[in-house]
């Protein structure tokens, strides 16, 4: 964050500069809009209406009427509505609010259409929800270390699975998409902007707000559905569970919201020269995911707005007892929910096969193939869904068909891996900290990957579903894919967002500590689901005692390598600040080649693009972008 | 200088580490897997699960010795220095190799798995009609047990024995078992672990799952998928005991819920789901 700008307007009082629409305002109407939202609700509540609220003393239309009108308040308090109604009463379109660095400190805190700025927010607050996440994940495996209850009750250890479980799926699916696809796209395509930049500041401010009222569950008594919700349990819950369905409505928005402004950018806002083979890979990643987005959250929002109405208006799509189906919820939430996977893992093959050509010093191995990779993954990932209901007597008939497809991602996985494999292959390999979470990627989803197939195949499923064998799955693949590609994007291009480098050695007690204490933690786990513990139980066998110890005792060990980071982030971007170099890893791609910090319009001029996206190799030419006023036209590199 | 044949080393690492440990793997690990021998059900599962870590540690050494030959040969020695690798961008024929080889492991997963499971469901919940029907031990019938969830437990009953509903679980040894797993109000899973038995159990739903006795066993039965508040304690245990004591401990259990079961409801493959109560 800019420290010169807050010297920018002196004479206004710091007070003053508080007033107006920033986020402590859209807290005083959050706060108003949801008093006025459940007193209006407390009145609609008729005695026709209390079927179930009746029971449990709470009334859910008054929440989530308090919950709607309190985002709107929200909103309205951001400046949301500002420029509908100006527009409205007849004044000139703008594009830009609050981009000028007269603005210093306060647009990181109020509505700023600068992709760069909100880059930097999408940081600050995914990660602030993570670290909730990771707490809650701490808790569960303090609560296993015995194989009955002895921290928490079964209430609270349910509660805290799903509060990890939904942060993490939740608020973490943007957070490749949202700092880095965000901060990049416009750069990497050559424009000054994002294509709605009102949405984009909108999704991330939504997304605050979907994290605030998951966490309002704790006063409703939580919810013991875990994740996923499944219908009819979600419909017996307290009001707890209308905070898990008000959440995943924000975040399905927002994540809607994300995807197709992201599309929109990529498909009308590319500069002169930049053709889709011309995209950096990192570009077709953000993009194959921003499909998926756009397609996927929709059915997610439908899902819960039947369960919300199960709740309220006394519809039964869910409740068998009255003609519901217990099916359709995990039908649509997994058509949802398969995607969401890949919607987690696809941005992380894009850092991947962007970063190794910087450190190989080499060009892109398999470009195309690469990018059939990434499409095939996206295209079948809406074919699998039912293998989350292998056990549960759904048309049983049509899991060799499930079983195939599923077995299928592999294959465009697989490319992903050549291409990865291929850029390593004589090339000169510099290990750098970006680099050393890129290997970490290549191993522990290779783990993630290899272990699905105990999970597709229906005869090995029967003992593998529903366990903790799968959970150690999809940690493997989704916090070893994720994650560690979430850590390579900060060390790589933090400290040309923030202009101050990292911390050398606690970066790399991070990076090895965090390696080896995910492996100790997860790897277990599989002999754990093995051995016949299920997921989500608060007691388990006794003899299972010592691995459960183990793993939380590396569970641990992982937190604290959390912590490392937040200390290394605190140190040397807020205190002990030294100025990073403009490209400290002599990367050719076109962020790098801007002045520091990047000025608040990008670029001086519109810079044309190369033919080869990854100019790097012994017969190939440093281009030169259009940085800071430089020649227009990049030099014709392009293989020799 | 020589130049070094990469390819050929590598290929010498990968043989050199991947046999050893795929036998290992193989002959030694896999066959004392979870769940046992206790059924015939379990058996199928470790044979299964010792074809697929033979396949998955060729596949994992492949792309791990791979990685490691490659960041120690390929390295930068002096980091100092920037120097530019060679600009290959593809293969045309390794990339086909590598679809058509991929290609051939996910057929022949997906054909083995398809296979095994139409020899007899593996155990696995397959609806109220199930395809994959294994036939029982010869000169034998095979017995129906129906699992009844609810929140939090579950009970059972023998429609062979006037319908009976008993807390715990007996079956006989070598015994084609048909379980008609059903739910009385959330979504529940029944897991018989040693048997190797999983099915949904749905409200109004018969889900059935077939397991094949051989000897005496003991075994837990867990509930696996989440169904509330007190999901962690929903578990218990039954035993397959020879047919001259399940004939024994079946008459016992239908003197002692007999008074009981003319109370309940008459034995149906499923019953009306329990309206909704908020907790």
């Amino acid at each position: 964050m800019s420290a010169i700008a807050v010297t920018a307007r002196p004479q206004t009082p710091l007070w003053r500069r508080l007033l107006g629409f920033n986020v402590l305002t859209g807290i005083v109407l959050a706060v108003g809009g949801y008093i006025l939202g459940h007193f209006i609700g407390d009145h609609i509540h008729g005695s026709n209406l209390n079927y179930y609220s009746a029971q449990a003393g709470q009334n859910d239309i008054a929440i989530f009427l308090g919950y709607l009108l309190g985002v709107v308040g929200f909103l309205v308090g951001l400046g949301f509505a500002n420029y509908p109604l100006r527009r409205m009463l007849g004044h000139p379109p703008t594009l830009a609010e609050k981009e000028s660095e007269a603005h210093g400190t306060l647009r990181y805190f109020s509505l700023s259409t600068d992709h760069k700025v909100v880059a930097m927010q999408y940081l600050v607050g995914i990660g602030f929800f993570f670290f909730v996440g990771g707490l809650n994940a701490m808790l569960i495996r303090t609560e296993l270390l015995q194989p009955n209850t002895h921290v928490f009750g079964a209430n609270q250890y349910l509660t805290l699975v799903g509060m990890h479980g939904t942060m993490m799926m939740g608020m973490m699916t943007s957070s490749i998409l949202g700092p880095f696809a965000n901060w990049l796209l416009p750069l990497m395509l050559g424009t000054r902007r994002m294509a709605f930049p009102r949405v984009e500041a909108l999704t991330f401010w939504l997304l605050m707000a979907a994290g605030v009222v998951l966490i309002t569950t704790v006063f409703w008594g939580g919810f013991q559905t875990g994740w996923t919700g499944y219908q009819p349990l979600g419909g017996q819950g307290t009001a707890g569970f209308d905070a898990y369905i008000g959440f995943f409505i924000l975040v399905g928005i927002s994540m809607c919201f994300l995807g197709f402004n992201l599309l929109a950018t990529a498909i009308t806002m590319r500069g002169p020269g930049m053709t889709w083979s011309r995209l950096p890979i990192f570009i077709w990643g953000v993009l194959t995911t921003a499909i998926l987005m756009l397609l996927a959250s929709p059915m997610l929002a439908a899902a819960l707005m039947m369960a919300a109405m199960d709740r309220t208006v006394q519809t039964t799509f869910f409740d068998p007892g009255y003609g519901g189906s217990s099916y359709l919820w995990q039908n649509l939430f997994w058509v949802f929910g398969h995607p969401e996977v890949y919607i987690v893992a696809l941005p992380g093959f894009g850092i991947v096969l962007e970063l190794l050509p910087v450190f190989t010093r080499k060009p892109l191995w398999g470009y195309r193939i690469a990018v059939a990779g990434m499409l095939g993954v996206a295209f079948l990932s809406w074919f699998v869904w039912q293998h989350h209901l292998f056990m549960s007597g759904i048309n049983a008939d049509l899991r060799p068909f499930y079983m195939l497809s599923t077995e299928l991602i592999s294959i465009p996985t697989g490319f992903i891996f050549l291409a990865a494999m291929g850029t390593l292959w004589r090339g000169r390999i510099r290990f750098t900290i970006p680099m050393w979470f890129c290997i970490a990627w290549a191993f522990n989803f290779l783990i993630g990957g290899i272990s699905g197939v105990f999970l597709s195949d229906v005869p090995s499923d029967v003992l593998t579903h529903g366990s903790f064998f799968s959970m150690a799955h999809f940690h493997y693949t989704i916090m070893g894919g994720l994650v560690f590609t979430f850590f390579a994007a900060i060390y790589y291009w933090v400290p040309r967002m923030t202009g101050f480098k990292f911390n050398e050695l606690l970066s790399k007690i991070h990076f090895w500590s965090l390696f080896i204490a995910f492996n100790a933690t997860f790897g277990p786990l599989f002999a754990v689901g093995w051995l016949g513990q299920p997921r989500r139980v608060v007691t388990y066998p006794a003899f299972l005692q010592g691995l459960n110890i183990w793993v939380s005792i590396s569970a641990y060990v992982l937190g604290l390598s959390m912590l490392v980071f937040l200390v290394n982030v605190v140190w040397s971007q807020l205190f002990k600040r030294e100025p990073a170099e403009a490209n400290p890893w002599h990367s050719k791609s076109i962020e790098f080649q801007l002045p520091t910090p990047v000025p608040v319009h990008d670029f001086d001029r519109l810079p044309a693009f190369d033919p080869d996206p990854y100019p790097y190799g012994e017969p190939v030419q440093v281009p030169a972008y259009a940085g800071g006023g430089g020649p227009a036209i990049a030099s014709g590199g392009g293989e020799a | 200088m020589k130049e070094v044949n990469h390819f050929r080393r590598f290929l010498l690492w990968y043989l050199a580490t991947t046999i050893p440990l795929t036998l290992i793997v193989v002959l030694v690990l896999a066959p004392g897997m979870p769940p046992g021998n206790g059924t015939v059900q379990a058996s199928a599962v470790v044979a299964d699960n010792t074809v697929f870590l033979g396949v998955a540690s060729v596949i994992f050494m492949a792309v791990l010795v791979y990685f490691v030959y490659s960041l120690i040969a390929f390295r930068e020695r002096n980091p100092s220095v920037v120097t530019e690798g060679p600009a290959i961008r593809g293969h045309p024929q390794i990339q086909l190799w590598w679809i058509v080889v991929t290609m051939g492991i996910v057929l022949f997963l997906t054909a083995y798995g398809t296979i095994r499971l139409l020899e007899g469901g593996s155990g696995g919940g397959q609806g109220p009609n199930p395809i994959a029907v294994p036939s029982p031990p010869a000169g034998t019938k095979p017995l129906q047990v129906q699992v009844i969830a609810q929140q939090w437990q579950f009970t059972y009953r023998y429609p062979a024995y006037g319908g009976v509903e008993t807390p715990s679980i007996e079956i006989p040894t070598n015994t084609l078992v048909e379980f008609h797993v059903t739910s009385l109000d959330v979504i529940h899973s029944f897991w018989a672990y040693q048997l190797n038995v999983k099915a949904d159990a749905n409200p109004g739903v018969d889900n059935i799952a077939y397991a094949q006795t051989k000897g005496p066993l003991f075994f837990n039965v867990r509930c696996s998928e989440l169904c509330g508040l007190w999901h962690g304690y929903m578990f218990n245990s039954g035993r397959v005991v020879p047919r001259a004591q399940f004939a024994s401990w079946i008459a016992l259990q239908q003197r002692q819920f007999g008074a009981a079961r003319r109370s309940l409801p008459p034995y149906t493959r499923q019953y009306f789901p329990t309206p909704l109560r908020r907790g």
